[in-house]
């Protein structure tokens, strides 16, 4: 009965999708991008993500590409509608349409996983992907008790029997930290508070082993003294079972925390990819630097903000050559003209013409 | 608690403080119906959303409560406009008790007093044009009458918020979170308001947004010499705009102190793991110490100080007494039985 029920999670975010891959995906392109790692567990290779309207076609994610590393955690910072959870969407395959990748790849392991049929993408997520959701209350199904929910994630991806899935079910929420799991077990998701129900999220993101965990603002929705405990608890889960997390968010503070590398999204491309010192402390794309003065720190005098005029381009506006132009205090005529790419400075790679040495003494 | 002023009463420049709250409190009755109650046998359940709690604004002053959900900051901001009647207490205005006005008296108080909301999708009517919401406070304390007049106001007021007058043509979904929210607060200076009650202005909006509302609120501040209660989870948010910040937990002030002293010497151990749980952006390295624990169930507070089960420095004596406020030289009111035995070391939570 349970099995069928196919709105519990992670089969629940199964109901809302349609079959994304059969969207038409053109030949590999991403064999000349220079840093390909051999041992990245996720490539992400110029992924394009298109909305088709009755007024043209939307470009919501635009030639984006990055690695995750196994183990390592890669923050994903930008503004409401800078394209970062469509692009987490994209990797767990759970696009909403008629949304679609409309070009690039995603590989998993070396695998795509992209263009999989929709059974075949159903058995990875979940056991490969693992994904953590921002509102705790709707990621849960308040008709099943937590026990069952865990217990039926666990029978989907593992040989284990009804009795050994609950131990490993208790097993994982005193692992989340949820004091007295065997009692807690059997109790329904609204006897549980806010930060308590992320905790149960994350069990059951945990339940299969899976090797990369997609969280999209998993804290967003949560008190701040909670907030710190579902990060050190996110964090110390992810060192001690070895999985790489992708962490979408729009506060910088939780990157700077959490995430080994971060890539900073702006309008549907990538602005700035690149360790979390460096993109923190050495902003190198004016998006950055704006992004960075504009959040108020403590213990830091300051009588202004700095300020970033105007707001993101819509996506049926978006500027010719690079889309941060009518907001940038640094822009040139080439920056009206041509569209940046990725250019590599220190261990960062920025999309910015102030970076292109070429053209420096053009 | 409510005898006891938390809040240290000092000759403010100008006299009267813009407001004084004193005991306030506001309890709901979120009782089961009343058969049930009578068939179940289940007692009246009162939730003490605010329960006794004391502060006072200078004029031209920003005064920030901050605190997490359900700590009862909305209901304050809320008992203040008016929108929630006091349970108990008494809130002067200027001088004047306001507290259980009825709406003809309220009127010429309440054009003085306005608010800003938190979401800014929610407060402006869809089907209204932008000039007709930032009209609607000019028409209905009849402030300007001819249409005319109603017009230059209305782009005048635009302009302050950095729109342009010819925006009031376009309606509110038009616009991003931002705008809107400049919107709102064109609406809430359309009557010359002496007092803004800014109820989580900012924490629907990107950062980036956030930083340019902010500097907006600072700069109409200084221009027409305007006094904010501004309320807030976000304790960065609060130690850049604030002149003075009242914490709350559970209904209860715990702590007040000018912003510089509470952010740079924290006393009440709430207030200290509040400030802990702040993102490290400097990356020194500070390794953040969460506090266990959540927010207890408002209708069943815990015993003496409500923070006992959280606290790491609680002794009997904080499960069964409630702390009283205590003044320190330096204008900070801490509510703490063990700041006032000395038991808390100074410093923040980090150090300890």
């Amino acid at each position: 009965m349970l099995r069928r029920d196919k709105s519990l999670i992670p089969d629940a975010v199964a109901a809302m999708v349609v079959d994304c891959p059969n969207a038409r995906v053109p030949k590999p392109s991403g064999h000349a991008f220079g840093m390909v790692m051999a041992d990245a567990l996720l490539e992400v290779r110029n992924l394009r993500i298109e909305f088709p309207t009755r007024k043209g076609t939307l470009v919501a994610v635009d030639d984006i590409s990055f690695d995750i590393a196994p183990g390592e955690v890669l923050g994903v910072v930008g503004e409401s509608g800078a394209g970062k959870s469509l692009t987490g969407a994209a990797i767990i395959g759970l696009l909403e349409p008629p949304g679609r990748v409309a070009a690039g790849e995603i590989r998993l392991q070396g695998k795509r996983i992209d263009h999989l049929p929709y059974e075949e993408m159903r058995r990875i997520r979940g056991q490969e992907i693992g994904a953590i959701f921002q509102d705790p209350l709707t990621s849960l199904n308040p008709l099943f008790s937590v026990g069952q929910q865990l217990v039926e994630t666990i029978q989907t991806h593992t040989d284990m029997s009804a009795a050994q899935a609950r131990g490993r079910a208790i097993e994982l929420l005193g692992e989340v930290g949820i004091p007295a799991p065997e009692r807690r077990i059997d109790q329904y998701p609204h006897h549980f508070s806010g930060g308590m129900r992320q905790r149960v999220v994350i069990a059951l993101a945990l339940c299969a082993n899976p090797k990369l965990i997609i969280a999209d603002e998993p804290t967003t929705a949560l008190d701040v003294s909670i907030q710190a405990q579902i990060i050190a608890l996110l964090k110390r889960l992810c060192r001690e079972h070895g999985t790489a997390v992708m962490l979408v968010t729009h506060d910088m503070g939780v990157i700077a925390e959490t995430a080994d590398r971060v890539a900073v999204m702006y309008a549907g491309r990538i602005a700035e990819i690149g360790p979390v010192r460096q993109v923190v402390k050495q902003a190198k794309h004016p998006y950055t630097e704006g992004l960075m003065g504009s959040i108020p720190m403590m213990g830091q005098e300051t009588e202004r903000l700095v300020q970033i005029e105007g707001s993101m381009p819509r996506l049926t506006s978006i500027p010719v050559g690079c889309a941060f132009n009518p907001r940038c205090p640094k822009a040139a005529d080439r920056c009206f003209r041509e569209r940046p790419e990725p250019i590599p400075v220190d261990d960062t790679r920025v999309a910015c013409w102030l970076y292109d040495k070429e053209a420096a003494h053009v | 608690m409510s005898e006891a002023a938390l809040d240290e009463t000092r000759p403010a420049a100008g006299g009267t403080p813009a407001l004084k709250v004193t005991g306030l409190k506001r309890y709901f009755d979120v009782s089961a119906p009343l058969l049930n109650r009578v068939l179940e046998r289940l007692p009246r359940q009162i939730l003490k959303a605010v329960d006794g709690i004391d502060f006072e604004i200078k004029p031209g002053e920003t005064f920030s409560l901050v605190g997490e959900s359900g700590c009862g900051k909305s209901t304050v901001a809320r008992l203040i406009v008016g929108l929630h009647a006091p349970t108990e207490g008494s809130i002067e205005f200027e001088g004047k008790s306001i507290g259980g006005l009825g709406r003809s008296e309220m009127a010429p108080i309440r054009r003085r007093l306005q608010m800003i909301f938190q979401d800014p999708y929610a407060s402006l009517n869809p089907r209204w044009r932008v000039s007709d919401i930032v009209a609607e406070p000019l028409r209905a304390f009849g402030l300007e009458t001819s249409s005319d007049g109603i017009q230059a106001r209305v782009g005048e007021l635009l302009t302050y918020v950095g729109l342009s007058p010819a925006d009031g043509e376009k309606f509110p979904h038009e616009f991003s979170g931002g705008q809107r929210q400049r919107i709102s607060i064109a609406r809430a200076l359309a009557s010359k308001p002496d007092f803004l009650v800014c109820d989580e202005p900012t924490s629907a909006l990107d950062v980036s947004v956030q930083a340019q509302i902010l500097n907006l609120m600072k700069d109409l501040q200084r221009e027409f010499g305007l006094t904010y209660l501004f309320i807030s989870h976000n304790l960065a948010v609060v130690a850049h705009i604030s002149d003075r910040v009242g914490v709350m937990y559970l209904g209860r002030l715990v702590e007040v102190a000018p912003a510089k002293t509470l952010f740079a010497t924290p006393r009440h151990p709430y207030t200290r793991m509040l400030l802990d749980t702040i993102p490290d952006l400097e990356m020194s390295g500070r390794e953040r110490m969460p506090v266990g624990g959540e927010v207890p169930n408002p209708i069943t507070p815990p015993s003496g100080c409500t923070f006992h089960p959280r606290c790491p420095y609680a002794t009997d004596r904080c499960k069964t007494e409630a702390p009283a406020p205590l003044h320190l030289p330096d204008g900070a009111t801490v509510a703490c039985h063990g700041v006032e035995e000395g038991r808390v070391p100074d410093g923040r939570v980090g150090s300890l």
